[in-house]
């Protein structure tokens, strides 16, 4: 099965495997910008600069080297592009299996169907509603990412009007959806400059959809339900045929067949990354959406269930989700696990307890404290910054643990908030000696008045009632 | 076979539809229409203009040279493909949780977690000896709770033992967790022996396993521990949670013997650090067999540090199939805890509505991505976010029963 040595996984890379192969001319050249080679040899390590930073190496005398470097550090799922410019995605080319290893590159993109038998006006309110979903999320935008145009009426002309109308519409990133190669050669001929995903290659019509990938330049998916011996055989012949960007898709089952699904997904991704496997090496697509294919089930029924499996997906390797969706309940999860997984795995927990200033706070500003759990303080601080609130945050050392668990756990305590409040200079910067303390601490509030000497004042649960909860309270009425 | 998946629709459209006028609410939003689209032969004339001019196709790539054509594959290569099987010197201990009758107890129905010899749903390797179960969260007293969740158990707050007989009667739950909130010295303070008189109505009310959850306060848990494990004597309850603080108080040797004497299991909670979890569990191996033994490493919800608890959970499972002993236990996951994300249950802009789903979903995820990272055990609270739990369980453990012509022609598929 193995074709080749496996890669050195990414953590057993070191700077010297990169090292050797650089050209090390001297004395430093330091034309990358670094201090020496083996400098250079570290960042590159830890993916922080690309290898092209080294000029000389890319010369015609150093072609052998480069293109060693080039196989030394290619992701083992293979990095595929969907579009051009500034409307394309990148998907795959994750080097490493578990997130925990080094931080997943490349965040799962989200298509969102449209079909050539909706009325145009439908059409272009989906791809509306796609481009407008927006949320803020702790200070970052999420986003949805591209629109899968789907023929079902298998009428090429119609598929192709669709995909134009769309094309027109949207510079986001196109997948083509049709078994039938003719179908897709009317829409490919009209928006193959916007290089779409081409779905897809199947058992029955492989050659046909090669030669239009070929002759179009465009990425493929190849489509075998529930066959992994189908799917890697075609994988096979189509990277004979002359094809480099392909994506996988073993099918997604969505009830009784969610554990083959699960379990193909995982074996794909396992034997690309611990057998060395090339022909299993590309992003895998999942389409969650085939929870529509039951038609005597109430709708909020099915788009649970596509909530649901859509999140499984992302947490099982999905590279590429096709959803139908547009509720933003069944989405909102869905985006904002994709953007926690995606995250620094070696992105502390915790953040810097001590007395921070929010906006420009005076003698007579209020102060109020949390924990020093990363995502707690960060939301509050996003709260108080978005009510432009001047004040006074107080960041008491939880050991990483939120308010409410900090309480339960006794991390959070009277002690410690007073401690806190020793610790820093806060009484010989505000006049009163009034704490605004979280609603979840609230059981606390006797025994920090005791212990602190300061005034309690029991803020809201959760911090997006501060601005408000500040205007109603703030400066607080002579007792 | 049809039938019995539209009752189960059914059932899961019961629950999830559970609320307040949640179909007029989703009416009210006036979402995309997704009936089938029927168009008439006039509109057609309007939509399907054929484009004036159809581009001539890009002459094939120039990268693609005349030798290559020349080798183009004629047919399907075949290269078949093989399931990368690892073995592990390593596996998770079983955990037993409830007595039967015959056993000691008076438990009509008991739980085995734990076993896993391969990471999670890696059915390729090994299928799990046990499935993961659910325990639904009960409370001792007045507790504020988001809308969502107060509307299916509004009947029964401030009586344990038939919101336990709810939860298992209505909700399918494997077994119940109550948490003696009203125990809390900054709150009522109430006995230990008040606290056992609840878990002893608990015990009569329902035959599943019960989990007794303290307050939190390392010296009051302790002695409710120890009062719970001395009157339900060969139950084998679940104490939840023994921590590093009651361990630094002095007070976790007692409550160790005290649970070892009387035949129950413990739940060893940390703050998602597998040193500190490895450390806490050798203290308990002073007192405890290993099967008695399973680890809290914390639960953060969705949006607020799940990507932390995942981690985690898949590190602590790998290095126990590898061979770290410490850390072969079953794992449990707080899953309410999503609910204190604010998306589970804040109002926010009408495009995120209804919140009755939103809340239930958020739940369901935050305990799916933890199932996949390898979890036993999930505390939960949501009937439909507990209902799909189960469901999805039986359905990662259920392979080879799916027909792949069902979704062949996924992509032609009216909506």
């Amino acid at each position: 099965m193995t074709e080749r040595e496996i890669r050195k996984g990414i953590r057993e890379l070191s700077p010297l495997d990169v090292y050797r192969f650089l050209p090390r001319i001297p004395p430093v050249c330091a034309e990358c910008g670094e201090r020496n080679c083996m400098a250079f040899a570290a960042k590159v390590v830890n993916r922080e600069v690309n290898i092209e930073g080294c000029r000389p190496l890319l010369s015609e005398k150093y072609r052998k080297e480069y293109a060693e470097l080039k196989v030394l550090l290619a992701p083992p799922v293979k990095e595929v592009t969907v579009g051009t410019g500034d409307g394309s995605v990148k998907i795959g080319g994750k080097l490493v299996m578990y997130r925990h290893e080094f931080t997943y590159h490349n965040l799962t993109p989200i298509a969102i169907d449209v079909t050539d038998e909706m009325p145009e006006s439908q059409v272009l309110e989906r791809v509306r509603a796609v481009e407008g979903f927006k949320y803020n999320y702790i200070g970052r935008m999420v986003n949805l990412d591209m629109i899968a145009v789907r023929s079902t009426s298998d009428d090429a002309v119609r598929f192709a009007t669709t995909a134009d109308t769309v094309a027109k519409a949207t510079k986001l990133p196109l997948i083509l959806c049709s078994l039938n190669p003719d179908t897709m050669e009317a829409a490919l001929g009209l928006v193959y400059q916007r290089r779409p995903l081409i779905y897809a290659a199947t058992k029955e019509n492989w050659a046909q959809m090669a030669e239009l990938a070929l002759k179009y330049n465009c990425p493929l998916a190849v489509f075998a339900p529930n066959d992994l011996n189908l799917l890697r055989s075609l994988a096979n012949t189509l990277t004979k045929y002359g094809l480099e960007e392909l994506v996988l898709d073993p099918g997604t089952f969505t009830s009784e067949g969610l554990s083959d699904t699960i379990n193909n997904f995982t074996t794909i991704r396992r034997n690309a990354f611990k057998g060395g496997d090339d022909l299993l090496g590309y992003p895998i697509l999942g389409t969650p959406m085939t929870v529509w294919l039951e038609k005597d089930a109430d709708r909020e029924v099915l788009q649970w269930r596509e909530a649901y499996v859509a999140s499984m997906l992302m947490s099982r390797y999905a590279d590429l989700l096709i959803m139908h969706s547009l509720e933003g309940w069944v989405l909102l999860p869905n985006v904002i696990l994709r953007f926690n997984l995606y995250t620094d795995p070696r992105k502390p927990v915790s953040v810097e307890p001590g007395l921070k200033a929010i906006g420009n706070p005076n003698e007579n500003s209020p102060v109020m404290f949390t924990t020093n759990y990363a995502l707690t303080f960060f939301t509050v601080e996003a709260d108080i910054k978005s009510g432009n609130v001047d004040c006074y945050l107080l960041v008491v050392d939880t050991e990483g643990l939120s308010v409410e668990s900090s309480v339960a756990g006794r991390n959070l305590t009277a002690e410690t908030v007073a401690e806190a409040l020793k610790n820093t200079d806060v009484e010989a910067r505000v006049k009163h000696r009034l704490l605004l303390i979280p609603g979840m601490a609230a059981r606390l509030s006797g025994e920090i008045e005791e212990m602190s000497g300061w005034r309690v004042l029991v803020g809201p649960k959760d911090s997006s009632g501060i601005p408000a909860f500040l205007r109603d309270n703030w400066p607080p009425k002579k007792k | 076979m049809a039938n019995e998946k539209k009752e189960k629709n059914e059932r899961e459209g019961a629950f999830i539809k559970i609320g307040p006028k949640l179909l007029e609410l989703l009416n009210r939003l006036g979402e995309v229409e997704l009936e089938d689209v029927e168009i008439n032969a006039e509109e057609l004339e309007i939509w399907l203009q054929p484009p004036t001019v159809l581009l001539p196709p890009k002459p094939a790539t120039p990268t693609v040279s005349v030798e290559t054509v020349a080798k183009k594959p004629q047919e399907i290569l075949k290269a078949e493909f093989q399931p990368l099987i690892q073995t592990y010197a390593g596996k998770v201990a079983e955990v037993k949780i409830g007595a039967a009758k015959g056993e000691g107890g008076t438990r009509g129905r008991t739980l085995t977690i734990g076993g896993a010899s391969s990471p999670a749903f890696y059915l390729f390797e090994q299928a799990p000896p046990h499935l993961p179960v659910v325990s639904a969260d009960v409370f001792d007293t007045e507790v504020s709770l988001p809308k969502a969740l107060r509307t299916h158990v509004q009947e029964v707050i401030g009586d344990p033992a038939a919101w336990a007989k709810l939860a298992v009667d209505e909700f399918e739950a494997d077994a119940v967790t109550v948490h003696l909130v009203s125990t809390d010295p900054l709150l009522r303070n109430a006995s230990p022996a008040v606290a056992t008189k609840t878990i002893e109505e608990v015990l009569q009310a329902v035959d599943v396993p019960v989990i007794v959850g303290g307050c939190g306060d390392p010296k009051k848990d302790a002695a409710v521990f120890k009062r719970v494990s001395e009157t339900t004597h060969g139950e084998r309850v679940m104490l939840s949670s023994v921590t590093s603080d009651m361990a630094d108080a002095g007070l976790l040797a007692d409550v160790a013997r005290s649970a070892k004497k009387h035949g129950h299991a413990v739940l060893a909670f940390t703050a998602l650090d597998l040193n500190r979890a490895k450390e806490l569990n050798r203290r308990l191996y002073e007192h405890l067999a290993k099967d008695s033994i399973v680890m809290d490493l914390t639960t953060a919800a969705l949006g607020y540090g799940i990507e932390y608890s995942f981690s985690v959970h898949e590190r602590a499972r790998l290095a126990a199939l590898m061979g770290d002993s410490e850390l072969q236990h079953p794992t449990l996951s707080g899953s309410t805890n999503a609910w204190g994300a604010r998306e589970a249950w804040l109002k926010m802009g009408p495009e995120w509505e209804p919140r009755e789903l939103r809340g239930p979903i958020w739940e369901t995820v935050t305990a799916l991505t933890l199932l996949l990272a390898g979890v036993d055990i999930f505390m939960m609270m949501h009937p439909a976010a507990m209902h799909t739990m189960k469901q999805v369980i039986v359905n990662l453990t259920s392979s080879g029963r799916l027909k792949p012509e069902e979704i062949a022609d996924w992509v032609s598929v009216r909506i």
